[in-house]
């Protein structure tokens, strides 16, 4: 398969919101979209990259991805976003480990859209499976070519040459640096699409540049500063429907006021200056009467706005009931939760002579240069979006409003104007994990056999809808609904309310069934890889002994994952106190980076699973603050062991996301294996 | 109230000038450029802000300029302890947009408490927030830099 442009999952929510703003268009400026201006590229045909569209395929040309510069330092592009998932080490390794050069050689540009190849974003773990073979691919292209720069450079046989500590050495013991092989020129190669890659060698290499964050050195976006920059503010309605009626806004020295349609925003000299010339806004504005509060009667409207769907169905469910000796029936449902990303969305932009630049924290700095295109009707040549490596995201981070409020801010002012988030705005104005309603009714045999499955999400989305039970007559149904609030991707999204509702469903028709839950599931589940699994950590974390333990298994993204939970009560709170996870995501790139992002994932899942829930009335959110939205803390952390099950054998998955569908089903039965109560609503509460 | 018109931070007496009722943070950050310091949520909930006044942890947050003049501010980049090393050892971060603050906790309470139990790290830390979730490996690096001490 060639490495075709990568696509989101077809069931994947992607933000269906276009740009919240499109500003009035200046005429100078499309004038200006005759003009061609002036970029910085790379090298010249690093444009190949520029420019590209989902329907093509990825630049074949080496030079879009690599350059080899004159003391030997490799640098490598990738439009991908470095987000906490420790792929700025992981990429730097795949390279590495083609070039045989120390990773320390390696420089990686991300997600720099004048640098860097076109790239969809960073999500649906695309990643490892998908731009690491890439990056294999070019720096296998450059080490041959450099092998045969040094054959022609000794007029001696390739076979003789070998590479390693980023040098090439003669079998005579002669050796040349990469830098003197190709004195910084460009490597004219092709890049071959077909041309197969090393696996990984599964290393635990340190995060690159980690010394930064540890001294407080590295600069996030919200950290950026330019000459002569200005802070800016936005002034955000009361509601999320209200439209501005009437804007009173004293003039104030040194003080940009923008205000066109709804878009309100000031911009001053610094942070302080801004929020006091917020606070002299006087605006009225209109609201509709808003429609659905969170709680029933949410779940009520998701319910009666759902659109049929189209059911994916094997054999009868009707056969499948009245063969079944025992039936199980329930609904299950998930909150909104919000991704609440610790440095919240920040961008600063700068117009130099009708080319906008903007620093952002994005997870698609693509999508972002095109929604700045389309908000000041100009061409995305004209556009160029860098991301320093980002506070976290989440799947949080894939919309552009904070760098297009910047930038309309940046262009009344004429001077670079930072706008960071406050949190109640990253609470409020950004999008949430979908909320859902999941229906199942099932049926057994008193042997263990599942005979029927009958699965209806309604909203949260259909990833990893379809279980790996082997149940001969199954229907999974996702039903789009009408959402009261903008929702979006988030780590996991769909498949942690699948996996949450299939999981502690197949517990209760195990309970129903008389059957033990980990001999029930291996009775209906053929796949070996997802039998590996389960048995791997039930045996770690010696399963059958003692009370409050639940477990659950699950596929997504291409890996299996396996969670056993213990739990106490303490009153009326849920106390987890020891988790065991399983995971293969086929060959490991960096052992010790996959069990951070699965530690990682099992805490942050706890948030989901026990505490986490956007409340909101009247269109407004209620708990827009750290205060009053309960995000796990150190206090809230059990035990966490990590099994990986290593496959070298198959191409490595992406991992940052899947680990975190397991924990939430594993609690919820461990909490009816001590209490004998169900808890099918997430957050759980006793 | 009294205009503050300079601070001591990370050993260096550094001019300043803002309203007394500025927030540190916005001080350090915005007119001092020491942007190691984060902003979280600006009511001393997540401790992406903590810096030291005389050794003692604070939100910069929640505190105005005018209750750091004539202290002793230490930022991030005023701090070299081997709990940096610790964290880089233990792999102690994701995104590292939390660990300024851990690191700046982690070192107010090593140096008031060289041997801190689990439960008293725990404690001390509760109030700083890493959303990527790394916590186990923060209390790893705390009781690795503490078994050094």
């Amino acid at each position: 398969m060639p490495e075709a442009v990568e696509r989101p999952e077809a069931e994947r929510y992607e933000m269906a919101a276009r740009p919240t703003y499109r500003f009035a268009v200046d005429r100078r400026d499309f004038l200006g979209l005759l003009g061609g201006g002036l970029l910085i590229v790379f090298s010249a045909n690093a444009q190949e990259g520029r420019g590209f569209r989902r329907s093509e395929a990825l630049p074949q040309d080496l030079n879009a991805w690599l350059h080899i510069g004159n003391d030997g330092t490799v640098t490598v592009c990738t439009g991908k976003a470095e987000v906490g998932q420790n792929i700025r080490t992981s990429l730097s390794q795949a390279a590495s480990e083609e070039l045989h050069c120390p990773i320390a050689s390696i420089q990686l540009v991300m997600a720099d859209t004048a640098l860097t190849p076109y790239d969809m974003g960073t999500f649906g773990s695309r990643t490892t499976p998908a731009m690491a073979p890439q990056i294999r691919r070019a720096a296998a292209t450059a080490r041959e070519t450099l092998l045969d720069l040094a054959a022609e450079h000794w007029k001696t046989d390739r076979a003789k040459l070998t590479m390693a500590d980023g040098k090439v050495t003669c079998q005579d013991g002669k050796s040349i640096g990469f830098g003197e092989l190709t004195k910084g020129q460009r490597l004219s190669r092709t890049i071959p699409r077909e041309e197969a890659v090393a696996r990984p060698q599964c290393q635990s290499a340190a995060k690159v540049a980690g010394r930064e964050f540890v001294t407080g050195q590295h600069k996030y976006a919200s950290d950026m500063h330019r000459p002569g920059m200005l802070y800016g503010r936005v002034l955000r309605p009361p509601a999320f429907d209200a439209t501005l009626a009437n804007l009173n806004a004293p003039s104030a020295p040194g003080v940009t006021v923008v205000h066109e349609k709804d878009f309100v925003g000031v911009a001053a000299r610094d942070p302080q200056a801004a929020a006091h010339a917020l606070s002299l806004l006087k605006a009225e504005w209109k609201s509709e009467p808003a429609r659905v509060s969170s709680g029933a009667e949410l779940y009520k409207h998701l319910k009666k706005t759902a659109a049929p769907g189209e059911g994916n169905l094997h054999g009868s469910i009707e056969a499948g009931l009245a063969d079944a000796d025992v039936k199980a029936q329930a609904t299950y449902t998930v909150a909104y939760i919000a991704h609440a990303p610790l440095e919240p969305r920040a961008a600063l932009a700068e117009w130099t002579d009708g080319q906008l630049t903007v620093w952002t924290g994005t997870q698609c700095p693509f999508r972002v240069r095109e929604e700045l295109g389309e908000a000041f009707g100009i061409s995305q040549e004209r556009v160029r979006v860098i991301v320093p490596d980002t506070g976290s995201a989440y799947g949080g981070k894939h919309s552009g409003e904070c760098a297009v409020e910047a930038a309309r801010l940046a262009k009344a002012a004429g001077r670079p104007v930072k706008l960071v988030w406050t949190r109640e705005e990253e609470f409020t104005w950004a999008y949430f994990r979908p909320a859902g309603v999941i229906e199942v009714s099932s049926g057994a045999r008193h042997d263990g056999t599942i005979t029927a499955w009958d699965f209806h999400n309604y909203n949260s989305g259909g990833s990893a809808i379809d279980g790996l039970y082997d149940i001969p007559n199954r229907r999974t149904t996702f039903h789009p609904a009408d959402s009261p609030l903008r929702q979006g991707s988030y780590r996991g999204l769909a498949a942690t309310a699948n996996h949450f509702a299939r999981e502690v469903h197949i517990d209760e028709l195990a309970h129903a069934a008389g059957m033990e839950p980990l001999a029930f599931r291996l009775k209906n589940i053929k796949d070996p890889r997802l039998r590996a699994v389960v048995e791997a950590a039930t045996e770690r974390f010696g399963w059958g002994q003692g009370s409050g333990i639940g477990m659950s298994c699950g596929f997504e993204k291409n890996g299996y994952i396996a969670t056993c939970a213990q739990v106490g009560v303490d009153g009326s709170r849920i106390r987890v106190r020891r988790v065991v996870e399983a995971f293969d995501c086929g060959a490991v790139v960096n052992p010790d980076h996959l069990k951070n992002q699965i530690q990682g994932s099992i805490s942050m899942a706890l948030g989901g699973a026990l505490f986490e829930q956007i409340r909101f009335s009247d269109g407004r959110i209620e708990n827009a603050r750290f205060s009053q939205y309960r995000v796990p803390r150190f206090a809230d952390i059990p035990q966490i062991e990590v099994v990986l099950v290593d496959r070298p054998d198959l191409p490595s998955a992406g991992a940052g996301e899947t680990p975190i569908v397991g924990l939430a089903p594993a609690v919820s039965n461990a909490v009816f294996h001590l209490t004998g109560k169900r808890l099918r609503s997430l957050p759980m509460q006793l | 109230m009294a205009r503050v018109t300079e601070l001591s931070i990370n050993g260096t007496r550094l001019p300043v000038e803002a309203d007394p009722d500025t927030p540190l943070l916005t001080v350090l950050r915005d007119h001092l450029d020491l942007t190691g310091t984060k902003y979280g949520c600006g009511e001393g909930q997540c401790g992406a802000c903590t810096v030291l006044l005389d050794g003692q942890p604070v939100r910069s947050c929640i505190t105005p300029l005018h209750a750091a003049a004539g202290k002793k501010i230490t930022t991030i980049e005023g701090i070299h302890h081997p709990l940096q090393d610790a964290f880089l050892e233990e792999g102690a971060m994701q995104c590292g947009y939390c660990t300024s603050g851990m690191i700046v906790s982690g070192v107010a309470l090593l140096e008031k408490n060289p041997q801190p139990s689990h439960d008293e790290i725990v404690h001390h830390m509760n109030g700083n927030i890493c959303r990527c979730g790394t916590y186990l490996r923060i209390l790893a690096a705390i009781e690795k830099a503490a078994s050094h001490a």
